[in-house]
């Protein structure tokens, strides 16, 4: 089915997620769909499955215009999307995931039908699955194999799938390559949504890149990775001078670190960050970074490997352990896991004031927060609640309630969603802390800050991490290029698992 | 808080108090009584006399103790449901406690302080074990609290109809009583103790004095409204769940314990009258203010007392208190919830 987008514009308040995107997909295409985080492939996909509508544009499949108004509507349109993560039901067998999500033909489950439908497919496109397993003991790539037998089963002639490769083997992936061209073949419409160039070289027929929101560019092989880059991450970018951390003491060591969950495995990894120097971590969304970020923090237990904060063997400590050495976690989701909603500022000082006796003493909390609030330049009162103020002003009252000294400091996403002043005034201070001796290991998807306020920089990609490179000698291209798994072969890491 | 916003609470309160008056006159309406002479008896019957008034403080006491205990609960974000066991068992380690006590040589006023520890300690141990079920076994405070109450009314029937039965046949009316030495004295000619209102009025007033001005208290509402951040604060959290349980499992031992030594003196089936769930609904409706649970829970009292005077003159059953009182939470709870979506847009 032919697949056509027009002027697509969708707003969320002041950020405008696509800006008039017009993109036109023939029937039998693999269409792949490339673009950094945040610019705008999971909501212009979100738009042509009904998850999300858009504020205008049109869209037009086998050149007749269709209003779709939610993902049951996008089915029967004939559109059907495999989400990231697999949206099925994972107590339950193959075969009822499979029966869940059709057109419900009276009281009665068909399940013979079913049954039949199911290993009539499973057979034609060579997947091996078991309908009566339960779904909880499969792997990523066969449940991604269920969802697809499922969409198929129910008629869809256009499928988009997000990030599908993330969390399967190298077989399944090959399997599933195979597939989709043979989806393709049969005259169905592939939209393959992916950060990693390799593989979007190898299976699209053509690629389209997405960048704030613009479509900037669509390709056809053969493909020029260096264009690709530069069509994904646009600006060229200058670092600043750096200084040298060899030197000195590590205030953090891993040594042969272990991390897994349902999705990757990172292999012994080995770092030591010494005092001062700040790290940024680069990788897409779920490349790795999160959980190593939380790993140093205790937040995340390593399956093996040991790590060391200063001279003390913190392997397997919960974070209070980790706090009391000297170091601190800031989330990314300030109001979710930051602050707490309800309170005010001069109760978030009182929270963690180190001369906490039994009873409050709220003159002593009013001048610390008074004070705190002129340090830091945060626009609220002590008594305003944590929840009215600003994104920057909640992160400037993150910074402002961290402990001094500080050995180390693992922050996420610093400055995500901040005004450009803002975001420079939250790394004036971070770079005091350093100066203060402070190390600060950072995650970022914004290249920008990682190169302009890295010493060194780790590169995270489907849970292979790079070695320390130095921010200074790196270019955006390079960056670029790692953060979608090209140019890895130098670094002697294997790059498939 | 901006002017309009406490304006439009107040109206709504207000709103949701009629809402429930008018809910119970159709009640009354439909049962075929005349539902101001109804409203006429409950109020002669909590305030026509002040024998009657105090008596309405006799089951004020209970609420007042239960209710502020619930309050550390909801602070911490838990839903102690299981406080209806831990004041039973607050009732059955005082009674175990004089049982043991009546004989021996000590002086009654140190037996009934000595039974009063025992029920305190009976009852934090009881929430504890909810707390350690939350904690360490991931069980819903809701499911184990309930699971935890029948087992604690199961343990009071064997109680009273196997070891510790009245010499001959075991009873619904329970166990023996004690020797009047071991009760707590009451004021003459009444059923009030005052060494039960005062611990209940000093406990009220200690829970407000720790949930607003202590650090325990603002670290409680930390995790109460923000677990995960309170945690990344540096706060233990799971230590202050377990602290909450204690207190408010302790009070409501507390309760349970003068059931015993002020009210009934023995062991009797229903011992815990209801009034764990009656302080759930206070506590409910209060919202976190502590100031408020003494005058929500006397009203609550009042209402119980007053409608026993129903089945006597109109023939209606004494159970119309709990219609209004459940019914007046319902309407706070709804209107709360249609002012969250007015201030939201």
């Amino acid at each position: 089915m032919k697949v056509e987008l027009r002027h697509i514009h969708k707003h969320f308040g002041p950020v405008h997620a696509n800006n008039d995107i017009t993109l036109s997909i023939p029937a039998g295409t693999i269409q792949g769909l490339l673009g950094e985080n945040g610019a705008g492939k999971s909501t212009l996909m979100k738009i042509l499955s009904g998850f999300l509508r858009a504020d205008s544009g049109e869209i037009l499949l086998d050149d007749r215009r269709v209003i779709i108004r939610s993902p049951a509507d996008a089915i029967r349109h004939g559109i059907g999307m495999l989400h990231q993560d697999p949206l099925d039901f994972p107590p339950l067998r193959v075969i009822d995931n499979f029966l869940l999500g059709q057109q419900a033909k009276g009281i009665f489950l068909q399940r013979n039908q079913a049954l039949e439908a199911f290993q009539r497919l499973a057979q034609q496109y060579d997947f091996s699955l078991d309908p009566f397993a339960y779904v909880e003991n499969l792997t990523v790539g066969e449940r991604q194999q269920l969802e697809i037998l499922r969409l198929l089963w129910s008629g869809v002639r256009v499928l988009i799938l997000d990030e599908p490769t993330t969390g399967i083997s190298a077989a399944q992936k090959q399997k599933l390559f195979a597939t989709l061209r043979r989806l393709a073949e049969e005259g169905r419409t592939v939209i393959f949504v992916s950060h990693k160039l390799e593989e979007v070289e190898e299976l699209c027929h053509r690629v389209a890149v997405l960048r704030a929101g613009r479509l900037v560019g669509e390709m056809h092989p053969p493909y020029d990775t260096r264009k690709l880059v530069e069509m994904m991450f646009g600006r060229e970018i200058q670092a600043a001078p750096r200084a040298s951390f060899a030197a000195s003491i590590p205030v953090l060591r891993l040594q042969q670190m272990t991390l897994e969950d349902v999705r990757l495995r990172m292999t012994a990894v080995d770092l030591d960050v010494h005092a001062g120097e700040t790290i940024g971590l680069a990788g897409m969304e779920g490349s790795g970074q999160d959980l190593f970020l939380r790993a140093c923090a205790g937040l995340v237990r390593p399956v093996a490997g040991r790590v060391l904060v200063g001279e003390q063997d913190l392997t397997g400590k919960a974070y209070h352990a980790y706090k009391r050495a000297g170091v601190e976690f800031l989330p990314a989701a300030r109001l979710e896991e930051g602050l707490v909603p309800g309170l005010t500022l001069s109760e978030h000082f009182l929270l963690v004031s180190e001369r906490q006796g039994f009873f409050l003493q709220r003159a002593y909390a009013q001048r610390l927060a008074e004070e705190q609030i002129a340090l830091y330049n945060i626009k609220g009162r002590p008594h305003s609640p944590v929840e009215s103020l600003s994104g920057g002003n909640q992160q400037r009252a993150l910074l402002a309630l961290l402990r001094q000294p500080l050995s180390l400091l693992l922050l996420e996403h610093p400055t995500r969603g901040l005004d450009v002043e803002s975001s420079i005034y939250i790394w004036s201070l971070l770079k005091e802390r350093c100066r203060q001796g402070t190390a600060i290991l950072f995650i970022s998807s914004d290249l920008e800050e990682i190169l302009q306020y890295s010493d060194r920089v780790l590169v995270f990609f489907s849970g292979k991490v790079s070695p320390p490179l130095e921010a200074s000698a790196l270019s955006v291209e390079e960056l670029g290029g790692l953060i979608g798994g090209k140019g890895w072969e130098k670094f002697g890491v294997q790059r498939e698992s | 808080m901006k002017r309009e916003q406490i304006g439009l609470s107040l109206g709504l309160r207000l709103l949701a108090i009629l809402l429930a008056l008018l809910f119970t006159v159709m009640v009354l309406l439909l049962s075929g009584a005349p539902p101001l002479e109804a409203f006429r008896q409950i109020v002669l019957g909590a305030f026509g006399s002040y024998k009657r008034f105090t008596d309405v403080l006799v089951s004020w006491v209970p609420l007042l103790l239960v209710s502020s205990g619930l309050l550390i609960t909801f602070t911490a974000g838990l839903w102690n449901i299981g406080i209806e066991g831990q004041i039973t068992l607050g009732a059955i380690a005082t009674t175990w406690a004089l049982r043991l006590l009546q004989d021996s040589t000590f002086p009654p006023a140190l037996s009934l302080l000595l039974a009063t520890l025992a029920g305190m300690l009976g009852g934090a141990i009881w929430a504890l074990l909810a707390g350690a079920l939350k904690t360490f076994g991931g069980v819903n405070e809701i499911f184990g609290g309930l699971g935890l109450n029948f087992v604690a009314t199961a343990l009071t029937l064997w109680l009273i109809f196997g070891p510790w039965k009245r010499p001959g046949i075991g009873s619904m009316s329970g166990t023996e009583p004690f020797p009047q030495a071991l009760w707590l004295p009451v004021l003459p000619g009444l059923r009030l103790s005052l060494w039960a209102l005062v611990p209940g009025l000093l406990a009220w007033g200690m829970v407000f004095l720790l949930l607003s001005n202590t650090y325990f208290g603002l670290r409680l509402k930390a995790v109460g409204k923000n677990l995960r951040a309170a945690y990344l604060l540096g706060v233990p959290t799971w230590q202050h769940m377990m602290l909450a349980f204690l207190l408010c499992g302790a009070l409501g031992g507390l309760a349970g314990s003068f059931q015993v030594t002020a009210v009934y003196h023995r062991l009797i089936p229903a011992i815990s009258s209801g009034y764990g769930y009656l302080g759930l609904l206070v506590a409910m409706l209060v919202n976190f203010q502590t100031l408020w649970v003494a005058p929500v829970a006397f009203f609550f009292a009042a209402l119980n007392l007053g409608s026993i005077q129903l089945p006597i003159v109109l023939k209606l059953d004494s159970s119309l208190s709990g219609v209004i009182q459940g019914v007046l939470v319902l309407f706070v709870l709804l209107l709360d919830g249609v002012r969250r979506r007015m201030e939201r847009g």
